[in-house]
């Protein structure tokens, strides 16, 4: 293992950012926004309904840990279509890097940028909105500590996709968390989904995060399964999207799909 | 002497269509050899399986004694390539992209030897500057610096000196005589400008239809074969249908 080359991938993220501060903007943007919003909708709700029922403590804080997931996810493919938009994969693979290096650049670009955007989020939701995240107490990094190992997976088969299927299956990429949050029960419980519904956040780490920070929320027991289970969830899918990434990775390698990412567009 | 690079049988198809056939050849230290042949004779092919990022159905690629399947981080390490359709990330500054891509080949405190690169390829006024605001003639310098960082025993060059005007090509030759000289690393080296090849290679190879046709010494091939020089030589042997 060499971390000077996982240190020029986080480097290459950091110099990008540098140069153009409309990435730096659009990075922080839309999740201040997001808080913005579901703060003010979140108090407004808190106006109108029971006073021992805390929307805020609620939504806000799960659509805090989203962003982070979301966050996450997107920072990996972002790295990775950072290359793809620069045509560098030539140069960059046929230089000593490893392939897990690479990818541990970018999975701790994006948990650096990932982790900037959470300071953010709290700062607002905290200082603003009055979200009390101690109240989640340690389990906040049991939370977050899974997200981010789902968020990464997902990005890993994002960037499986985009090498397989060229650029243009960028589109498929991007509203994947939106795919995902109805079955993650973000907002509401898992028991209301239809029953096929359930079974599939039933697989999926993220419902099992959101169903124990409403039972924080509601001062009700916490299912002591949640966390292996979610914990265990993550990591199988980390395996599964890692193979599939390796898999593509060799199709690559066998097809030239590399080299002709730099001289040509793939259709 | 011992061989830098010993490319063994190497055979690629694309979808059943042979790319190249049993393609056998070696480059030794402090020599310049010119891989030539018409468009989609296997050039490229030969070049991204010597660079790793294809996977030949046949054969082996040895460099410096080791082989490629096997040992593909180290022996990087010690390879280096440039193309002109291959150019450095155009949205960071030249600086940057060096420095970038010395640690990607494990060089620590590369400071002063960027700005030995930086120097050796005038690009002291393009530092801070994007890669890809530059000419082609300055982009292809900043690639050849790269290609250089790491002190290669082995330079790949795909088409160097495409689409560079004259003066700027005979300077970026030279650059690489030199450097092959004072480092006394072995080059491969595609072009269709043959005037270039006659200049630069000690050997060249021919390729057609993804098999090597002839090889030998550039000024002395087109004598053998009765052409009046390496570009007559192209042409014909480029017309002729292949002989098994």
């Amino acid at each position: 293992m060499n971390f000077l080359h996982i240190w020029a991938i986080v480097l290459r993220q950091f110099y990008l950012m540098r140069s153009n501060y409309s990435r730096i903007i659009s990075l922080f943007l839309w999740i201040t926004v997001d808080i913005f919003l579901w703060g003010f909708l979140t108090h407004y709700l808190n106006k109108i309904t029971k006073p021992e029922f805390d929307f805020v403590q609620l939504l806000l804080g799960a659509i805090l840990f989203w962003d982070f997931f979301t966050r996450i996810m997107h920072g990996v493919a972002m790295g990775f279509l950072e290359d793809v938009w620069s045509r560098n994969f030539v140069n960059l693979f046929c230089s000593p890097i490893l392939l897990w290096e690479y990818l541990a650049g970018l999975l701790l670009s994006s948990l650096i940028i990932g982790s900037i955007a959470l300071c953010i989020m709290s700062y607002i939701a905290c200082f603003v909105f009055n979200l009390k995240l101690l109240n989640y107490g340690f389990m906040i990094f049991y939370f977050l500590i899974v997200l981010f190992i789902f968020g990464i997976s997902l990005g890993i088969l994002s960037i499986s996709v985009i090498l397989r299927f060229g650029p243009s299956a960028e589109w498929v990429i991007w509203p994947l968390p939106a795919v995902i949050s109805p079955f993650a029960g973000i907002f509401y419980p898992v028991e209301i989904l239809p029953g096929w519904m359930q079974f599939i956040s039933r697989v999926l780490p993220a419902s099992y995060i959101f169903e124990s920070l409403r039972t924080i929320v509601l001062s009700k027991p916490v299912s002591i399964l949640n966390f292996p289970l979610s914990f265990l969830l993550a990591l199988i899918y980390l395996g599964i999207c890692w193979f599939i990434f390796y898999l593509t990775y060799n199709y690559c390698l066998k097809t030239g799909l590399f080299a002709k990412y730099s001289a040509e567009n793939i259709s | 002497m011992k061989e830098i690079l010993s490319v063994n049988n190497l055979s690629k198809s694309y979808n059943g269509q042979v790319a190249i056939e049993d393609v056998s050849f070696s480059i030794y230290p402090n020599e310049i050899v010119g891989l030539l042949g018409p468009n989609g004779a296997g050039k490229t092919t030969t070049i991204n399986i010597i660079l790793g990022i294809l996977k030949p159905d046949k054969g082996e690629v040895i460099i410096d004694g080791m082989n490629l399947k096997q040992f593909r981080s180290q022996i990087l390490n010690k390879v280096n390539f440039f193309a002109s359709y291959a150019p450095l990330p155009g949205n960071l500054k030249v600086y940057e992209n060096l420095y970038i891509f010395s640690l990607l080949y494990g060089i620590k405190h590369a400071g002063k030897l960027l700005e030995k690169v930086i120097v050796q390829f005038s690009l002291e006024k393009f530092r801070n500057i994007k890669t890809g605001l530059l000419s082609s003639g300055e982009q292809t310098r900043v690639g050849l610096a790269k290609a250089i960082l790491n002190s290669p025993n082995l330079l790949l060059l795909d088409e160097p000196t495409a689409s560079l005007d004259p003066s700027v090509a005979r300077e970026i030759r030279k650059t690489i005589k030199d450097f092959t000289k004072e480092k006394g690393c072995g080059v491969l080296w595609t072009s269709h400008n043959m005037h270039e090849i006659e200049e630069v290679c000690d050997r060249v190879i021919f390729l057609s239809y993804g098999k090597i046709l002839l090889e030998g010494n550039p000024s002395a091939l087109p004598k053998e074969y009765g052409e009046k020089n390496l570009e007559e030589l192209f042409i014909s042997l480029s017309k002729q249908p292949l002989e098994n």
